[in-house]
């Protein structure tokens, strides 16, 4: 089955960039990723910029509609995201774990829908 | 001799009954390894079990129920797949089905059915469902009962807890959540899991707070078996034995915790000789049996704490001072604040109200909106003498206690103070 994990977290609440915590961090975002791509489990896996360069869009009435944002403020935001192949939830959440921004705030695991 | 009518009718209620009763959870969990889909496989017992009706009605139940409820639910699995608009996807599933079918030669008693209830509980309890989920699925496929009896116990609509129970099954299916015993790295935590839930069953039955208390004497007794057939599917686990200790040794003082209009009895003031002795006397071995295993967990020194009440002649008897330890070591596994606050409860007993209250200090902040920290508080105060102030920690209790059984039994303790 394939499983989304989304990673959330609030602003600030991450090792900040250029401190020796946030070499540590990144390391152990490539390890992970490292036994993710060796258990042949990882489809495609990205980190996203801040919600301070999002867009959102609607289209209504047929016309686009773009905002600025959304801001958060002190709410966690989705910070990036993999995609897994696994047997089932035990192995996704097992995988969705060793996620070193999980330690900070929260991943969240959808499987993926399955047109019949 | 000829059954009229209704006896028949009788007869196979009966029957259907008992087959339930004894044999649900066994038959779901090998229809659920067959079939692959929790849904289906209920609907097809639940279609067997109709089918049961009709033909035992007619005949008279067959030699082997369960066996019989078996065959059918997988003929009806057959005949409800074979009708699946996405068929395809069921093929494999179907192909077994039928040969399941074709080598039934007489499943004879439930023992010749393989036993998966362990892989359902596992799914039942997994952590990736709410808590109350958890107990509601465990309570329908385990135990057997109906949606409208886990409803009722739960105090809730028996839409609510339908639409709660067909969630649980989309999710499970949805998910992924795997049919399976977890691996050994996973373990210690799933069985966790497991025990909490069965602890919860036993819980809302113990607790008495609302309901007809019938069906939640009920509860503890389908928690008690829960915990007896864990223990049968892994044997050599202590904390499974100690969770059957706990629960035994508070269940043998069922009928002292009530008086006869209905009213609570705290543990001082019960009538030791209403104990069940047989309860006490199975939770002591179990107790002994699991600690010689030296796997401490928290279950086991919440029995240990029991056991000293077990075996106390009276309150006055008890070894105060063993209960206040195993709550030391009990907070030292799982540092909770309510573990301290029944440390300072025992404290009194075993030192005075003086040490309890000193004990109770420290807890003030994070038990302040916890109704039996102020009537622990009001009690050493009140044996203190120092009646001013036990009597606004008994006002205090009063107004954060939702349960009419204990605010009524605090009101008595208020007003037996005089003014």
């Amino acid at each position: 089955m394939k499983y989304l994990a989304l990673i959330y977290a609030a602003p600030g609440t991450q090792p900040a960039y250029g401190t020796p915590e946030f070499s540590a961090f990144m390391g152990d975002y490539s390890k992970a990723t490292e036994t993710y791509k060796r258990n042949g489990v990882m489809l495609a896996g990205e980190g996203l910029q801040g919600t301070s360069t999002a867009t959102t869009v609607r289209v209504r009435d047929g016309k686009t509609v773009t905002m600025d944002g959304p801001f958060a403020e002190t709410k966690e935001t989705l910070g990036g995201f993999y995609l897994f192949d696994c047997a089932n939830l035990d192995e996704a959440i097992k995988y969705a774990a060793m996620i070193p921004s999980a330690a900070y705030g929260s991943v969240e695991i959808r499987p993926v829908m399955q047109y019949d | 001799m000829q059954l009229s009518g209704n006896a028949k009718e009788t007869r196979a209620r009966a029957a259907i009954s008992a087959a339930v009763r004894a044999h649900f959870g066994r038959l779901l969990a090998v229809l659920i390894k067959d079939i692959r889909d929790f849904q289906l496989a209920e609907d097809c017992l639940q279609d067997a079990l109709e089918s049961a009706f009709i033909h035992w009605r007619r005949n008279g139940p067959p030699p082997s129920p369960v066996g019989w409820l078996l065959q059918t639910a997988r003929r009806k699995a057959i005949d409800r797949i074979r009708r699946m608009r996405n068929f395809d996807k069921k093929a494999v599933e179907y192909g077994y089905l039928i040969e399941l079918d074709q080598n039934a030669a007489e499943t004879g008693d439930a023992q010749a059915i393989a036993d998966e209830r362990l892989r359902l509980i596992f799914t039942c309890c997994h952590p990736a469902l709410d808590p109350k989920t958890r107990v509601a699925l465990t309570l329908r496929t385990l135990c057997g009962l109906t949606t409208t009896e886990i409803a009722r116990a739960f105090l809730d609509s028996e839409d609510a807890m339908a639409q709660r129970l067909v969630r649980a099954r989309h999710k499970i299916a949805k998910a992924g959540i795997p049919y399976a015993v977890p691996e050994p790295e996973a373990w210690p935590e799933r069985l966790g899991s497991v025990l909490a839930v069965v602890y919860l069953v036993f819980n809302e039955g113990y607790a008495a707070t609302a309901g007809p208390s019938q069906l939640r004497t009920d509860l503890c007794d389908e928690a008690i078996r829960l915990a007896r057939l864990l223990m049968h599917l892994r044997p050599g686990e202590a904390e499974i034995e100690g969770l059957l200790a706990l629960m035994l040794l508070n269940h043998s003082r069922r009928a002292a915790r009530l008086s006869g209009d209905g009213s609570f009895v705290p543990l001082q003031l019960h009538e030791r000789t209403l104990w069940d002795r047989s309860s006490i006397a199975e939770g002591l071995s179990l107790l002994e049996h699991a600690l010689s295993r030296s796997q401490p967990g928290a279950y086991q020194i919440q029995a240990a704490i029991s056991a000293v009440h077990a075996e106390a002649a009276s309150h006055e008897e008890t070894r105060w001072n063993e209960i206040v330890l195993l709550y030391d070591r009990l907070h030292q596994i799982f540092a909770n604040p309510v573990y301290l606050l029944n440390r300072a409860v025992a404290l009194s007993f075993a030192d005075g109200p003086q040490a309890g209250l000193d004990a109770l200090a420290p807890l003030a902040a994070s038990l302040a909106p916890y109704q039996p920290f102020h009537a622990a508080r009001a009690d050493f105060l009140r044996r203190l003498g120092r009646t001013g102030e036990a009597r606004s920690a008994y006002e205090a209790a009063i107004s954060l206690s939702g349960n009419a059984v204990e605010q009524e039994f605090l009101e008595a303790r208020l007003s037996s103070m005089g003014s």
